[in-house]
């Protein structure tokens, strides 16, 4: 059942205040998608947390409202809301076995002993733990204990499971095969997902849309693949993936280009995204990937001058730290293939770049 | 996925250390260092130094501990089970007694034996101790003793004055000297004397008393009190036996050994011969009165078997009596028996402190619980404001604490005059609220409250708020969230709690004191009252050791029920 926007989830202009002189979460505006992937992303204090708390039903908005399936939810208990939910520390029960902990959310809805059985093997074999419904949580990894977790908010049946950076404890190794297994148990099972987190890895591998926060706001609602190539403010830009910044002011705007004089001297096409008209500062912003190196580019196209400071070999790639226009920290990253040039220190070179991926944002 | 049970320390296949690992890997069943030695020992070489510099660091607190509370403890709780006294007061009559049948007033050589013990008894001033002793078993022991030492002095006088009559030389400490004492110790003594007078005040001991040889076959009573005569006037009169006529029962002694023994003279040589001999020759036609009629002349009590079933009982130098008078039951002579009626008071009592500390435990958790949880969940600003509150009263004197629920709870108190003044009660009907049990419990719970209220905060401290939160995520009510989820979780605190409070109140005793009354107090009241009042410590010490062992029980049960494991401080 979705109301009139065909929302599953929808925040409607949410304020939260803690203390009633600051916002922690400003005016939110946000609709999720039936069988979405929702990640909020953003370093910690932006909010994102509160959010999530607030759909969970542990904080209350101080302004707003929030809808579930178009039903306001703004004055039902947690207990009643139907949400499951993994947090960060797993939150098993310690002294109940792991079959006892998953026995609970069905108890408490008095689900009859056969079925329940039936629902708890059934939730174990998703997360491939048929075999440790005796165990107790403590005897478990932190992986084992994470999978337990999802197995407990999922064997309800619940259609919309909130994530509290669930795997922010585990080694990377164990984090990638369990982002994998997650998104895929989403999609199989068809619930939406709202998912937590401040690791931007996490959230382009696993959402279908990133919410990026930041200062209680939300800096960007996009697909990972727009919000890595396509940031629209130099927050956004910097917060996802590397991003070399120059700062410059904008010389000539022609539509869907622009050229920037930097700062530190020498000119730069790029795309404006959010600058206005002639005059304007801003800071464009440029993958280290998709820097050239010697570019072949149109004749008419700009290229500056660098300087190669350090050379580093990191396996599949080799980064290299250049000198460009009066800044030390200029990155750019090339592929280790077949012929590549290794660049010396000392060496000068010239860059350049599509005008397409260089965009020039808001200071 | 990752198998919990597979330890990432287990090394499977072949990998750069193999080769060292082989070598090091078991050398006759038991693993090897580098160079060969045991591992066990290596570590424990390298351990050493590291334990001794922990010893060395707990060692001054060890050391005090021990002399400054065990030690004392022990000490203490040995008393419950020591009884010397009565073997070591009375040995003679305790070996007499062996004989008796526990039925009627025992027969002449027990009177006898008692005479001898008491006579030396009553030197050392021992015989009112003795009588304290045996009190605490059968009244009337005590005043029994000590007329019978105030008339023990003139026991044997009759003897003595006969001897003297038969010849004056009887009255000379020569006389006994030249007759019991050993040659050595003879010359000894004359050393010793001519020392003594050259170096005044600062003069040796007086060589030790040694019998003749061969007296003490001939003549074995008296060598025997002689002995004791010549022990008691060295040690503690600080004199000697040869500037002091024996005591009567001396002479009496030898009368018994003469009329026993009339060729005791044989032995002796000399003028000592001829002395005993005339002696010997005279005695059956001296007067004297037995000792039973002495003594039933002295005091008639001695004619009743109990006070002698007493000291029998008590003969041996330990006994469980303090123990069986603690549990009210009382060692006979028949054995154990239980005490009268109206002395039954300590299973009451033990009763009565269990069961009072059991609710004021109870009423500290009713009380405790919920101020704990909401100093855990408060704010940290509010939460300091709580916990002042909460410490507040282990800043006051206890008894200011109590005394201000004497005024608080009296029946003329603010709690009465308010119930009064707002109707509740009727001025006739003011309620008992001190001097009685409810006074102990009020009091205690409210002394005691902190001792739950810090344990139960201090683990619910550690109780993560997700737990609570993921309960009703998945569609507890809080009642069941609470239930099911956060309470089975500060049960830990609880038993810390309980087992702090009850084993706090068990042995509790001001509070008890000052408001309990008559019904209100606890067994450390008595065994206060045994220490400081009565002086009866042997039983104070078992009424305590008794106590120690019912909380190490409850302990042990504890922790065979809920296990101590799941007792948490935090």
């Amino acid at each position: 059942m979705l109301d009139e926007t065909g929302a599953f989830v929808e925040f409607d202009h949410v304020q939260k205040s803690y203390d009633g002189e600051t916002l922690v979460v400003k005016d939110l505006n946000l609709a999720i998608g039936k069988g979405e992937f929702l990640t909020m992303l953003g370093p910690s204090g932006s909010g994102k947390t509160t959010c999530l708390m607030m759909l969970a039903g542990f904080e209350t908005a101080t302004h707003g409202e929030i809808r579930l399936q178009g039903r306001g939810i703004n004055g039902i208990p947690p207990h009643k809301r139907g949400i499951g939910m993994v947090f960060q520390n797993y939150a098993l029960f310690p002294h109940m076995t792991v079959a006892e902990n998953l026995a609970f959310p069905l108890e408490v809805r008095k689900v009859g002993k056969a079925e329940r059985e039936a629902k708890i093997q059934r939730a174990l074999g998703m997360v491939q733990m048929e075999a440790f419904g005796g165990r107790r949580p403590a005897q478990l990894s932190g992986g084992q204990q994470q999978r337990i977790a999802l197995a407990r908010a999922l064997v309800f049946e619940p259609e919309l499971v909130l994530m509290d950076e669930p795997l922010g404890a585990l080694d990377k190794q164990l984090r990638e095969t369990l982002q994998f297994e997650i998104t895929n148990l989403a999609h199989e099972l068809g619930i939406t997902v709202v998912y937590v987190t401040h690791d931007q890895t996490e959230a382009l591998t696993m959402s279908d849309r990133v919410a990026v926060f930041d200062d209680g706001r939300i800096q960007q609602l996009a697909t990972p693949d727009d919000l890595y190539e396509r940031p629209e403010n130099s927050f956004v830009a910097q917060f996802i993936g590397e991003n070399n910044t120059l700062r410059g002011k904008v010389a000539a705007i022609d539509g869907g280009t622009c050229v920037v004089a930097l700062d530190g001297g020498g000119e730069i096409d790029a795309v404006p995204v959010n600058v206005a008209k002639v005059g304007d500062p801003t800071l464009v912003s440029i993958r280290p990937e998709r820097v050239e190196i010697d570019p072949q580019l149109g004749p008419d196209a700009h290229t500056l001058d660098a300087e190669v400071l350090e050379f580093i070999y990191m396996g599949d790639v080799f980064r290299t730290r250049l000198r460009v226009a009066g800044r030390d920290d200029f990155i750019v990253k090339t592929r280790n293939r077949a012929g590549q040039t290794r660049l010396v220190p000392g060496e000068k070179v010239r860059l350049g770049w599509l005008p397409a991926d260089c965009r020039a944002l808001n200071v | 996925m990752t198998d919990a049970t597979h330890g990432p320390d287990a090394v499977t296949g072949v990998t750069p250390d193999t080769g060292l690992r082989i070598a090091e890997e078991r050398h006759n069943g038991e693993m090897v260092a580098a160079d060969g030695t045991p591992l066990k020992r290596s570590l424990n070489r390298a351990l050493r130094r590291e334990k001794l510099r922990a010893l060395a660091l707990i060692a001054p607190l060890f050391l005090f501990i021990v002399v400054t509370f065990i030690a004392p403890i022990a000490d203490m709780l040995f008393r419950s089970v020591e009884n010397q006294i009565v073997s070591e007061t009375l040995p003679r009559s305790v070996i007499a007694l062996e004989a008796w049948d526990g039925e009627d007033t025992p027969e002449e050589p027990v009177f006898a034996a008692l005479a001898q013990d008491l006579a030396i008894a009553v030197e050392l001033k021992n015989h009112t101790r003795l009588g304290s002793r045996l009190n605490y078993e059968t009244t009337a022991a005590s005043s029994l003793f000590r007329r019978t030492g105030r008339a023990a002095d003139d026991i044997g006088e009759e003897a003595a004055d006969q001897f003297v009559e038969l010849d004056p030389a009887w009255e000379e400490p020569a006389t006994w000297i030249g007759l019991m004492a050993s040659e050595d110790w003879i010359a000894d003594q004359a050393e010793w004397a001519a020392e003594a007078e050259a170096a005044g005040r600062d003069a040796p001991p007086e060589p030790r008393f040694a019998l003749r040889d061969g007296v003490a076959e001939a003549l074995p009573r008296t060598a025997d009190m002689y002995g004791a005569f010549a022990r008691v006037i060295r040690a503690e009169d600080a004199d000697s036996p040869t500037e002091e006529d024996p005591w009567p029962i001396v002479y009496r002694a030898l009368h018994d050994d003469l009329v026993a023994n009339p060729d005791a003279a044989a032995s002796f040589e000399g003028a000592n011969a001829q002395l005993l001999g005339v002696a010997a020759g005279a005695v059956p036609s001296f007067e004297v009165t037995g000792f039973r009629d002495t003594f039933l002349d002295i005091d008639e009590d001695w004619a009743d078997p109990t006070i002698w079933g007493t000291i029998k009982a008590f003969s041996s130098p330990y006994t469980a009596g303090y123990f069986l008078s603690a549990v009210d039951l009382q060692l006979t002579a028949d054995g154990v028996a239980k005490q009268p009626e109206d002395r039954q008071i300590y299973g009451l009592l033990f009763g009565r402190t269990l069961f009072m500390s059991l609710t004021i435990m109870g009423c500290c958790v009713l009380l405790g619980y919920p101020v704990a949880f909401l100093l855990a969940n408060l704010p940290m600003r509010s939460a300091n404001v709580l916990m002042i509150l909460v410490l507040l009263p282990f800043w006051t004197s206890l008894l200011v604490r109590t005394s201000a629920w004497k005024v608080l709870l009296q029946q003329q108190g603010v709690i009465n005059d308010l119930l009064v003044w707002s109707g509740i009660v009727t001025n006739a009907g003011r309620l008992a609220l001190i001097n009685n049990q409810t006074g102990t419990i009020i009091a205690m719970t409210h002394i005691l409250l902190p001792f739950m209220i810090l344990p139960l905060y201090s683990v619910m401290k550690t109780i993560p708020p997700s737990y609570v939160r993921a309960a009703k995520s998945l569609g507890a009510t809080n009642f069941t969230a609470f239930r099911r989820v956060y309470f089975p979780q500060s049960v830990p605190g609880i038993g810390a709690g309980c087992i702090l409070v009850f084993i706090l109140s068990i042995g509790y005793y001001i509070t008890p004191e000052l408001v309990g009354g008559t019904t209100g107090t606890f067994i450390s009241n008595r065994i206060a009252y045994h220490i400081s009042q009565s002086l009866n410590w042997g039983l104070a010490a078992a009424l305590g050791s008794i106590l120690l062992a019912v909380v190490l029980m409850l302990y042990w049960l504890y922790d065979r029920i809920v296990g101590i494991d799941n007792v948490s401080l935090g």
